[in-house]
């Protein structure tokens, strides 16, 4: 654990409404180049082709539309793309502000991933940050149905009556939703990892 | 082989919720985070060639046919880890106001002027040292509309990733000697202990003769613990 003799880590602060054009230039319409985009698949991509969207809600239940989502995540074959060698042409990180699409949605085009390994089911790594957050926060999303979900360790250590907070369901062929509620009854299970 | 990161220290970051600061009210999380032990996940790939050198040079990157107005300033620092390990390639991404207090996104509506040769957005990889280095203007306070008579202090927004998932970290930068900093909700927010690692330091041997002031900020991003391993 934390000892004297470490270094004080450096506080986290709100990112504000003004990370559009700083942190997802593109999508915003300003003239210079996303390091990373919500279209995260190209054709050349391997792997089952989907669309995750969903929407940021606060504890009124009204949308966020200042909300940057970031998602990370193996490819097709369960890998990420440090691993030297696999596909390298999908990077497996996305980002998307809630600011675009209006009512606070997000929408990434991207691949499916495979479960890392056999142990875990396959899901996305998310950081939600938006302004009137101090601190980012942490979640995942899995995909409702697949058999694999309560046995993840991660989902394992989840209340079971809190799990569908982060499984993704398929609205169309393709097309898996997930929204992320800030707070209320149904308030998005966010980890400490 | 993974190492896993010492847990975020909550005694050092602001909470969820915050009385002075409005907007956490109802955006804050506030059912109790839940613990994940064992896992321990690299960093994003991201578009290292998308990163291009004057993408650290704010006052070139946003210019049409002139210099940005204000005050030319240098802000450089390391990226470490808790145990004062340099963090080599880590993405330090930044955003600020320009000299008058006015950012360029749409929703800014703060009736100060634009600079039509000022942009705002920076990025850099750190070195094998783990330093960064930006050139820009020193951005200017700005009011806002969390209270009566509210200005944010003069602060530049820094984005990071380290080597692993967990060390993401978005903070602000603050000036030296900034009055507002004692009446901004935003900073106070953070444990009174640990503010001060967020305000940037004047130097003296950063500063370029006849250029540019220098600030120092050194940021600290969670240690990998040596005491706990996991197969992976």
């Amino acid at each position: 654990m934390s000892g004297s003799n470490l270094l004080g880590q450096t506080p986290s602060q709100t990112v504000g409404p003004f990370f559009a054009y700083g942190l997802t230039p593109q999508q915003y319409g300003y003239d210079w180049a996303s390091i990373a985009a919500a279209d995260m698949a190209d054709q050349a991509t391997e792997g089952e082709r989907i669309t995750f969207e969903g929407q940021v809600l606060d504890g009124a239940g009204q949308p966020v539309t200042d909300a940057l989502i970031e998602i990370w995540q193996a490819d097709g074959a369960g890998s990420y793309a440090a691993a030297p060698g696999r596909n390298t042409r999908f990077t497996g990180f996305g980002r998307c502000g809630t600011g675009v699409l209006g009512d606070g949605f997000f929408r990434f085009t991207t691949i499916k991933p495979a479960a890392p390994s056999k142990a875990e089911a396959p899901h996305l790594n998310i950081i939600v940050t938006m302004r009137g957050l101090l601190m980012h926060a942490f979640t995942r999303a899995y995909f409702e149905g697949d058999t694999r979900n309560d046995a993840d360790p991660v989902m394992a250590q989840v209340p079971p009556e809190r799990r569908a907070t982060l499984l993704a369901r398929q609205t169309a062929p393709g097309t898996w939703r997930l929204d992320i509620h800030m707070q209320g009854d149904a308030e998005t299970v966010f980890f400490d990892l | 082989m993974v190492k896993l990161l010492n847990p975020r220290d909550f005694s050092s970051h602001p909470g969820y919720i915050d009385k002075g600061y409005r907007s956490t009210a109802l955006r804050g999380p506030t059912k109790p985070l839940i613990p994940v032990r064992g896992v321990s996940l690299a960093a994003p790939v991201y578009g290292h060639d998308r990163i291009a050198p004057a993408d650290a040079d704010l006052t070139l990157n946003g210019r049409k046919d002139a210099e940005p107005l204000g005050e030319r300033i240098i802000v450089t620092g390391r990226v470490l880890d808790e145990n004062g390990r340099p963090l080599a390639g880590a993405l330090v991404e930044i955003w600020q106001a320009n000299a008058a207090g006015r950012y360029v996104h749409v929703v800014d509506q703060h009736a100060a002027p634009l600079d039509p040769n000022f942009f705002g957005g920076g990025r850099c990889v750190t070195d094998e040292q783990g330093r960064y280095r930006f050139l820009t203007i020193k951005p200017g306070a700005y009011p806002w509309g969390n209270h009566f008579n509210a200005w944010r202090p003069n602060h530049i927004h820094f984005s990071l990733f380290g080597h692993q998932f967990g060390q993401r970290l978005v903070t602000q930068m603050y000036f030296p000697g900034d009055p507002l900093l004692a009446l901004d909700p935003i900073y106070l927010g953070v444990p009174a202990k640990s503010r001060e690692r967020m305000v940037a330091h004047f130097s003296i041997d950063v500063t370029e003769e006849g250029y540019a002031l220098g600030y120092v900020f050194d940021i600290v991003l969670r240690g990998e613990n040596a005491a706990i391993w996991e197969n992976h």
